[in-house]
């Protein structure tokens, strides 16, 4: 290479460069369409669930009266819920997070098994008032603009 | 008083700011400016003067915790520790801005004071660079999030600061990293210069190493020390999670990794001109994106302050005002630097290059994968991006830059031979595999654990290898320092991959009394009793943990409940031993009684973190050494200078 001259050296030095960096992005391009972690509320999971096995986040609201500690003491059902028909089952091992009560917000990560139960690796809920998932907080946004909705119904 | 003081000092930098900034421009115009230009390195000096003394008054009014000061009263207590009390002033997004720019300010003083080898010319411009960030910031702060803004009634108490952030850890995390980020923006500034004065020289890169040098040191224990919080704070077994914010950390120093190694391959060699000023400007983006993620409340984490769209436009703006006419210069200017060194492809320069490339693209990869879900959402659909996706894309890139590390640093500058060194790399390939065949018959693991292994053993001898032949005590220090860092490197990778592939997990409902065993350990829960501390109360368990027949210790994880704010947090309890460490949760009590403990047992877990300082020390110990370096040269030419001039008065008196 010592034969070659200084631009063509450059050019090369360039061009595997580019080589390496293209390819790069277009691996990670697939890649990121393949292992991206999808979001579901649960209307849409029930209408088109996700293969099974498939890593997806679901986010809804813990259904009253639906949380249940399981025989072993570590395994909790509960179902999670968007206020109306859909009503997704999911099962969690582990530490519950804080502030995770009846009624509030969660997202669930994690994916749906053979019998349509959802279980979730991890869960996150609203840790204080500073720090809620970003999908819970718009959603309760989006149910504020629902709810004064409905409650308007009819007043024009 | 004492807030209006700081404020007033705020606008006197900004001028002093908008000074630099005109003045080393006007400076490149030529002689008729000598004066403004005369006016640029003090500029800088009292600039970092005032913009401390801001600071400090930032510091003052939270140790005396004025709750007429709107920020005190928002993030501050007047029961809280004297030491959170003082962390609290950069615990928050006003504050840690203030220490932004006077850090910032601080390292333009110092290069003002310190920095002598350049042109005058290059320094100017590089001061006036300096001036044009800080502006920015300056008006970012006194426009839009003034830190000194009082409240027209006093509070009668603050209300707190967020109890996760009440931790000794995390107190001294953020300055750290905003150190590592200051420190990229003076390499950048320096680039600016080279590039507007055409001085793309070795005395650039000399001068500016000591600064990536720097901000890599701290971005390294930045991100250890980050990584170390996230393990025992979060509660959740994890080293590092891929989270946005721990993304925008690594990307800044993934480009200070590649921009220090291109810039000792120009300080030796006059090569890579170009590309060095290149990764200058990219850490610096870089280090402005990881402000803007954090920052901006586009990304929702612990880490986010505030929401407030007003403030992330304005980081918005200015993020696209700096990288947007720093590649701008870049493009005008990269074609007019004349062509550096040139060298063959097996050689030390061949081998730096190959990492820098795989180190920006996995820089790209990180980025990519970091951006994808804010690029998707603007589509409405909504993703997240995980380890699934970080962990094997980064390792496609990260496996060969490591084989090339075990190599490049026996190679000679220049040119050289594989067959020169065709006996040490035997022995580490035979170490990589050997080590890769116990990997397969020790244990059933991932096969990024597996090679995992194999490149910290390879990495762990081939560290070693340049001080073979040598006498270690003339040795520099700087190659003390590579070495070091490298070895680093494999002791982290060995960290790793033995948490991957030997981390044993009980999570189980125990009645008082009851035991679990896990990992070699049995664990007895002896109790679980109420306490309370300063601002918190809490559940804590007594778990009473044996390994074999030695003592027993007793761990105490707690479930805290923290009243101001009110929140509750999962305090893990960890016992260290050389061999690994065991890490106990304490969740909630079933309707029957019985408690939730999690355990883990995590082989050589700690060596994460020992190998992230050992490349911190090991940056520490490369900064010391080229500074010693420059001292000697610096005395050496200044004794030739003396001598030369003695000579000419003895010949002409």
């Amino acid at each position: 290479m010592s034969g070659l001259k200084a631009k063509h050296q450059r050019l090369i030095l360039v061009a595997i460069a580019l080589i390496a960096i293209i390819g790069a992005g277009l691996l990670a391009a697939w890649g990121l369409r393949n292992q991206a972690n999808y979001f579901y509320l649960p209307d849409q999971l029930v209408a088109a669930p996700p293969s099974v096995g498939q890593p997806v986040r679901l986010g809804g609201m813990v259904a009253d009266g639906s949380i249940e500690t399981l025989a072993d003491g570590i395994t909790v059902s509960f179902i999670v819920t968007d206020q109306e028909d859909a009503r997704v089952p999911v099962r969690f091992s582990g530490i519950l997070p804080d502030l995770f009560v009846e009624g509030s917000g969660v997202v669930a990560e994690g994916s749906l098994n053979e019998q349509g139960v959802f279980i979730a690796d991890n869960l996150l809920a609203k840790h204080d008032e500073n720090y809620v998932p970003r999908e819970l907080q718009e959603m309760s946004e989006h149910q504020a603009a629902r709810m004064a909705e409905e409650t308007t119904v009819g007043l024009e | 008083m004492i807030a209006e003081l700081g404020h007033a000092a705020l606008w006197l930098c900004a001028a002093l700011a908008a000074l630099q900034l005109f003045g080393g421009a006007l400076a490149q115009r030529g002689a008729q400016a000598a004066d403004v230009a005369a006016l640029v390195r003090p500029a800088a000096m009292a600039q970092a003067l005032l913009a401390g003394f801001a600071f400090c008054c930032l510091l003052w009014v939270f140790a005396i915790t004025d709750l007429s000061v709107k920020l005190v009263a928002t993030n501050s207590h007047s029961l809280k520790p004297m030491i959170f009390k003082l962390s609290g002033s950069w615990g928050n997004h006003e504050g840690s801005m203030l220490l932004w720019v006077a850090v910032m300010a601080m390292a333009g003083g110092l290069i003002a004071l310190v920095e002598k080898r350049l042109p005058e010319k290059t320094m100017q411009a590089t001061l006036a660079a300096q001036g044009f960030v800080a502006l920015g910031f300056y008006a970012f702060l006194l426009l839009s999030s003034n830190p000194f803004e009082r409240l027209p009634v006093p509070a009668a108490e603050g209300q707190g600061l967020n109890p996760l952030l009440q931790d000794i850890g995390l107190a001294f995390h953020p300055p750290t990293l905003y150190f590592g980020y200051v420190g990229l923006s003076v390499a950048f500034s320096f680039a600016v210069g080279a590039l507007v004065t055409r001085q793309v020289t070795p005395d650039f890169a000399r001068a500016m190493r000591p600064w990536v040098l720097a901000a890599w040191v701290f971005l390294t224990l930045g991100i250890t020390a980050g990584s170390y919080w996230a393990y025992y704070e979060l509660g959740w077994g994890g080293y590092w999670f891929w989270d946005p914010v721990e993304n925008a950390s690594l990307l800044p120093w993934l480009a200070a990794t590649a921009l220090l190694h291109s810039a000792s391959v120009l300080a030796a060699r006059d090569a890579l001109r170009t590309w060095t000023i290149m990764l200058g400007v990219v850490a610096f983006s870089m280090s402005m994106l990881g402000t803007f993620l954090v920052r901006s409340g586009l990304l929702t984490s612990v880490h986010a302050f505030a929401v407030d769209p007003e403030r992330g436009t304005f980081i918005l703006i200015l993020l696209a005002l700096y990288i947007g006419g720093a590649l701008l210069l870049f493009a005008l200017r990269a074609g007019h630097v004349r062509e550096g060194e040139r060298f063959q492809l097996t050689s030390r320069e061949g081998a730096l290059v190959f990492n820098n490339v795989m180190l920006s693209v996995i820089l790209g990869v990180v980025l990519l994968g970091t951006m994808y879900p804010l690029l998707t959402e603007a589509f409405d659909v909504r993703v997240s991006v995980g380890p699934p996706y970080f962990n094997p894309f980064g390792a496609v890139f990260a496996i060969p830059m490591f084989l090339v590390m075990m190599v490049g640093p026996m190679l000679r500058w220049r040119r050289d031979s594989a067959r020169r060194i065709q006996r040490p790399v035997l022995i580490i390939a035979v170490l990589v595999f050997v080590a890769a065949v116990l990997a397969l018959i020790l244990g059933d693991m991932s096969i990024l654990a597996l090679l995992g292994f194999a490149m910290a053993a390879g990495l762990a001898v081939a560290s070693f290898m340049p001080l073979r032949g040598r006498k270690l005590a003339r040795v520099p220090i700087a190659t003390w320092g590579m070495v070091l860092a490298h070895f680093g490197i494999a002791v982290s990778l060995f960290g790793m991959a033995s948490e991957s592939a030997f981390t044993t997990e009980r999570l189980a409902a125990v009645e008082q009394g009851g035991s679990v065993d896990v990992g070699g350990w049995t664990v007895t829960l002896a109790g679980v009793d109420p306490v309370a501390g300063p601002n918190w109360t809490a559940m804590e368990a007594r778990l009473v943990a044996q390994r074999g027949e030695s003592d027993p210790i007793i761990m105490t994880p707690q479930s805290r409940n923290f009243w101001a704010p009110q929140m509750q947090t999962t305090e893990s309890a960890l016992a260290t031993r050389l061999d690994g460490q065991l890490y106990a949760v304490l969740g909630n009590q079933a309707d029957d009684g019985r408690w939730q403990v999690r355990l883990w047992w995590k082989p050589f877990v700690t060596f994460i973190w020992y190998g992230g300082l050992l490349i911190a020390l090991g940056g520490v110990l490369a900064i010391i050494g080229r500074v010693l370096e420059d001292l000697k040269r610096r005395s050496v030419r200044a004794r030739a200078d003396e001598r030369r001039a003695d000579r000419r008065e003895q010949g002409y008196a």
